[in-house]
């Protein structure tokens, strides 16, 4: 790890305490979505379209609902009619109504007494489908005589005469490409496809809704963000937000694909009609057709450099696709692109375009590995087109403070040059190769954000000190937040308890997302506990008889402020609790706001691979990841979010894709089918930490958790097409995928 | 008066212009301002933005001070994963 000279010395932060959740998650005790049940329950099951795009004639549930033990059957007439097109839209994903957008979109559900009973009634329900023409590949979906997936909803940015599946263009950049093309000595220019892929999650979505007939409900889910789910399920029910409570379970994996509702707004309407608690849990091939996952895309990309390695000019086309729904999720992209460089003349073309595909989620960083996988691989082409040496190269085009970047603003302080420079000097960089061996580098950005965040702290009279934040924990953040608490309030990390509160308990939370919550919930956290310092100052200052203003908090302790205020003891957080209630009840520290300043982030990812060219297969001999993670507040979660990310782009590089076939229908639904890597696929993910303090934190931190996931596609790419000799174009480099390639290469020959 | 950078598809709403110059001074005074000053502008608004102030990216910071030799970028709204 490598501190680049935050001034501040820490007691407790950058230590590596045991994690708060590992023995209820080690012993199985952790209540996990599907874990929750109540007396009665029924179990919910869901209806969905087996065609990829049909229009729904009719829904008859006579014979289900006649079915003994069936208690409830709900279609899309059971919620309310969203008039906003954001709500409109989560809920037509959650059930359909005038037509099925997508293999696997549901169409009704029921609740039963039993599994048994509810996949028996599932089979009575008879729904009359007329089949429509659909459309899955998004070049295809652009063509004007594409299959309409939905029509009139393309946005005002959008030019008159494209097809209708066209819903948003945007537009990004500066400068004057013609001249900056004219100024290169080598251009290239060519285009790449990535595939969707999905999150991966482990634990399926699952939920338990209980609505008793006064209109109060209560939802248990596993979520990233219990607040939200309260929103849309309060707006797709009509209910009041004080009416429905919603609690977070342990989650299994989110990776922004929990991060909107699926099952729970179905789960409460069964519950409505019902009256008993409905619990449904997806199966694996239900999260599959119907969550997640990103978005698809292909790209074009040109990038013009002089002999000695400046880049002139780079330009982007970057068409994505989120499924069958509006998704702006190529600003993201066209903002990323070309993030990581400092250019006179760049520019990026976003389109979103519908297919007949499930309703893209976001995965970490979403839109940016996508475009930063094409810019990277054309960079890499043009170095081995130079004879350049591609992290050098990297560093004389690299963004620094005051740079103009991509995207319009001018950055201030970042930590692109020196996570180069780490990586640089690394012995991984120089490590000598075997022959057919291929080194491969990539640099990724995120943009991290903070958000609306509240935190209460409590004092204990018996001086321990309990934390309540609104997040649910997908990556450490109860640790980290305990660490921040412990070290602005100068005691031990164990007399402090974090809990994630459900929606009744606490003001409002984002979502965990955004790489946003050790950095948001941690500064409250740390206002909090300022809050409960000002309170315990001023019952020592009682207690001493003098001003509040003349006593001040210095290592978990009440001290006099200076000779002046006279001379006391300290008074330590403890003691102060202890007389807490004599001296003016209990003490509690509270802060709410939204948090901005979060500060961006780099990551430079280098791996080693080799190429089996007879069967196309990838092993990864080595890989490292260097990433500007901030104060790293807990280091050993830093890396591991670090690594996990890097495994998941091995991933989305080599093997994971959601394939359809020519009906529309999804051939892979599930991981036998769609191959995610294992321990065994993996070397060890070696990680450097650059600890380049975030100027928006008084701790330093910046968010971690998405940055890893954006180098590893051009990492791969470029290190496969180095080992073969071929330039990859199109992820995931399935063995399939690299034969083709090796052997028209090999043709050419 | 500040001067807001645009991003570009957003241009054809503020005839041809990459940059607009609206008397403003926080970002719900910015945001008021362009919408009064460029009508077409009004759904992108609406459906949400983000504001980079000297570099640094606020969401929905409506009275976040914006100083007269600030740098102001309009960027979509953030979101993330």
């Amino acid at each position: 790890m490598m501190d680049t000279g935050h001034k501040r010395i820490f007691k407790v932060v950058g230590t590596r305490p045991p994690r708060p959740d590992g023995i209820d998650k080690v012993t199985g005790r952790a209540q996990y979505g599907a874990d929750v049940s109540a007396p009665g329950m029924l179990t919910g099951r869901i209806l969905r379209s087996p065609h990829a795009h049909a229009e729904i004639v009719s829904i008859d549930t006579s014979a289900a609902e006649a079915l003994p033990g069936v208690k409830a059957v709900v279609t899309s007439k059971d919620f309310v009619f969203q008039d906003d097109d954001f709500f409109r839209d989560v809920q037509e994903n959650c059930m359909a109504t005038a037509k099925a957008l997508y293999d696997g979109h549901a169409v009704a559900a029921v609740a039963a007494v039993s599994p048994e009973v509810a996949k028996a009634a599932l089979k009575l329900i008879k729904v009359t489908y007329k089949q429509l023409p659909h459309v899955t590949d998004v070049d295809l979906a652009m063509r004007p005589d594409a299959p309409v997936v939905q029509d009139g909803r393309s946005l005002e940015t959008v030019p008159a005469g494209m097809s209708a599946n066209v819903t948003h263009h945007s537009e990004f950049g500066h400068g004057d490409l013609a001249s900056g093309f004219a100024k290169a000595d080598v251009i290239v220019e060519r285009s790449f496809t990535t595939a969707a892929t999905h999150q991966g999650y482990i634990e399926p979505h699952a939920c338990l809704a209980a609505m008793n007939a006064d209109g109060r409900a209560d939802l248990w889910c596993c979520t990233q963000g219990q607040y939200n789910v309260r929103t849309l399920c309060a707006a797709l029910l009509g209910l009041e937000a004080s009416q429905l409570r919603v609690t977070a379970s342990e989650i299994g994996g989110g990776f922004g694909g929990k991060t909107t509702v699926f099952i729970e707004p179905v789960a409460l309407a069964l519950s409505r009609k019902s009256g008993k608690p409905v619990k449904i849990v997806m199966t694996r091939d239900e999260v599959f057709k119907a969550t997640g996952p990103t978005v698809t895309s292909s790209i074009d990309v040109k990038i013009g450099m002089t002999r000695d390695g400046r880049i002139t000019a780079g330009e982007a086309h970057l068409r994505y696709s989120g499924g069958a729904f509006p998704s702006g999720t190529v600003d993201m992209g066209g903002q990323a692109a070309f993030a990581a460089y400092d250019l006179a003349a760049v520019r990026t073309f976003g389109w979103n375009a519908l297919t007949n595909r499930p309703k893209e989620a976001a995965y970490r960083a979403p839109g940016a590995p996508q475009a930063i996988y094409a810019v990277e691989s054309v960079i890499d082409e043009l170095c081995q087109n130079l004879n350049l040496d591609p992290l050098d190269t990297r560093l004389k085009n690299a963004a620094k403070k005051g740079t103009l970047s991509s995207y319009g603003p001018t950055f201030d302080d970042i930590g692109l040059i020196a996570t180069l420079e780490a990586a640089k000097k690394h012995p991984h960089y120089t490590a000598p190769l075997a022959a057919g061996v291929g080194r491969g580098l990539s640099a990724g950005f995120w943009f991290n954000f903070g958000g609306n965040t509240c935190v209460t702290m409590n004092i204990n009279t018996d001086g321990t000190v309990s934390v309540t934040e609104g997040n649910p924990d997908i990556g450490g953040s109860r640790a980290s937040i305990s660490m921040m608490a412990a070290e602005e309030l100068g005691v031990p990390y164990d007399k402090i308890r974090t809990i994630i509160a459900d929606t009744a308990s606490l003001g409002h939370n984002d979502v965990t997302d955004g790489s946003r919550v050790t950095f948001a919930v941690g500064l409250a956290t740390i206002k909090a506990a300022q809050d409960a310092i000002a309170k315990m100052c001023a019952r020592a200052a009682k207690l001493w008889g003098i001003d509040a203003e003349a006593v001040e908090w210095v290592d978990g302790a009440a001290v006099p402020a200076g000779p002046n205020a006279g001379k006391f003891p300290p008074m330590s957080l403890a003691e102060i609790a202890a007389v807490s209630f004599q001296t003016g009840g209990p003490i509690a520290g509270h802060h709410e706001f939204h948090a901005d300043g979060a500060g961006v982030s780099f990551g430079v990812h280098l791996c080693d691979v080799a190429v089996d060219r007879e069967t196309g297969a990838t092993k990864v001999l080595r890989y490292t990841v260097f990433q500007d993670a901030g104060r790293a507040v807990h280091p050993a979660y830093v890396e591991g979010q670090m690594q996990g990310g890097a495994v998941q782009g091995i991933g989305w590089a080599l093997n994971e894709e959601y394939i359809y076939g020519a009906d529309g229908r999804l051939q892979n639904a599930g991981f036998l089918d769609y191959r995610v890597p294992v321990a065994s696929d993996l070397p060890p993910i070696d990680t450097v930490i650059l600890e380049i303090p975030n100027p928006g934190h008084p701790y330093g931190v910046r968010g971690v958790g998405e940055t890893p996931i954006v180098p590893p596609l051009a990492a791969l790419s470029n290190a496969v097409s180095r080992a073969v000799g071929v330039r990859m174009q199109s992820l995931p480099m399935s063995p399939p995928r690299i034969l083709a390639a090796v052997m028209a290469h090999d043709a050419k020959v | 008066m500040v001067a807001v950078t645009l991003w570009g598809s957003l241009r054809v709403f503020t005839n041809g212009r990459a940059s607009v110059e609206i008397e403003a001074r926080n970002f719900k005074e910015l945001l008021d301002g362009l919408v009064a000053a460029y009508p077409g502008l009004r759904p992108q608004i609406e459906r949400g933005v983000s504001m980079a102030l000297n570099g640094r990216i606020y969401k929905e910071a409506w009275f976040t001070e914006i100083r007269p030799d600030s740098e102001v970028v309009l960027m979509p709204y953030m979101q993330g994963g």
